[in-house]
């Protein structure tokens, strides 16, 4: 499925999540990382109210846009709803031994030039890169 | 007040998001298909998000405290171990497989999308797996937790 590129929305995308990472750093003094603020929203033990409070503010996000333009952001899935629990697995045992993802080791972390946040950013998007390459172009899927 | 202000802040990730193409798997496949059907859009989410935050950081983490809290909570490891770079490894795989990560997914539940409730559930599901697995690893060798 081929997708069009959008380059301002994308880099707009991306300034309004690093000045939402950068608020929560002067206000909180906490890395904006979605795997820490929803482990720690279900399973505390301390700060789950903000943490949900975080959360309910992302998923307002969608409905903002469709107030403004008048459609939900495009969600298009190219791939089976077994893929979707699958990969979400995968996702969710990866990012508890690796404590972080994009958010937090690719933005945040690299941010602050962590060794360990640029190692594990160049490890997830190598293995997501051959992972992608292997599903489209060796099983055909 | 601190909840109002912490939900503004997540309210403008969830708009980032939103209008970035992150929460699009259709949009974050094409990026890693660079052999097939490529679209390069993300490399300036990333870029501008790092860009953003990196020089962001620079003026806050010189304040002696945030506004709201009495420190800084910033990571402390510094070791690349095996945990690390395998959970990182892993991560990809599910993110190649799917299309989503948390940071995309968890905006995108707003629109009460299906494959979006599945992904999620499915997410917090391998959470839960790894966490019990954590404490099972901490408990056979507590020395090395």
């Amino acid at each position: 499925m081929e997708t069009a590129f959008t380059p301002f929305a994308s880099l707009g995308g991306g300034i309004l999540i690093g000045l939402a990472a950068t608020l929560l750093m002067l206000v909180s003094g906490r890395v904006m990382g979605a795997t820490g603020i929803l482990s720690g929203a279900i399973w505390g033990p301390q700060g789950r109210d903000w943490r949900i409070a975080l959360l309910a503010g992302m998923a307002t996000g969608p409905l903002v846009l469709l107030a403004l333009t008048g459609s939900f952001p495009a969600i298009e899935v190219p791939v089976s709803t077994l893929a979707m629990v699958l990969g979400g697995v995968l996702v969710g045992i990866g990012v508890t031994f690796g404590a972080g993802c994009t958010s937090g080791h690719g933005v945040c972390g690299m941010a602050r030039l962590s060794t360990r946040s640029i190692v594990a950013t160049l490890t997830f998007m190598l293995t997501t890169g051959i992972t992608v390459y292997v599903v489209r172009h060796v099983l055909g899927g | 007040m601190r909840l109002i202000v912490l939900y503004l802040i997540g309210l403008v990730f969830g708009i980032g998001i939103s209008i970035s193409g992150m929460a699009n798997p259709a949009k974050v496949l094409n990026f890693f298909d660079v052999a097939g059907t490529w679209d390069p859009s993300l490399i300036f989410v990333m870029g501008g998000a790092l860009v953003t935050t990196f020089i962001g950081y620079r003026f806050v983490l010189k304040r002696p405290t945030p506004l709201m809290e009495g420190t800084f909570h910033l990571p402390t490891k510094t070791d690349l171990d095996a945990r690390l770079i395998g959970g990182s490894a892993v991560f990809g795989i599910g993110w190649g497989i799917s299309g989503f990560c948390p940071g995309g997914a968890l905006p995108a539940l707003g629109t009460g999308n299906l494959n979006v409730i599945a992904f999620v559930v499915s997410l917090v599901a391998g959470m839960a797996a790894a966490r019990y697995a954590q404490d099972l690893m901490a408990r056979a060798q507590p020395a090395r937790a």
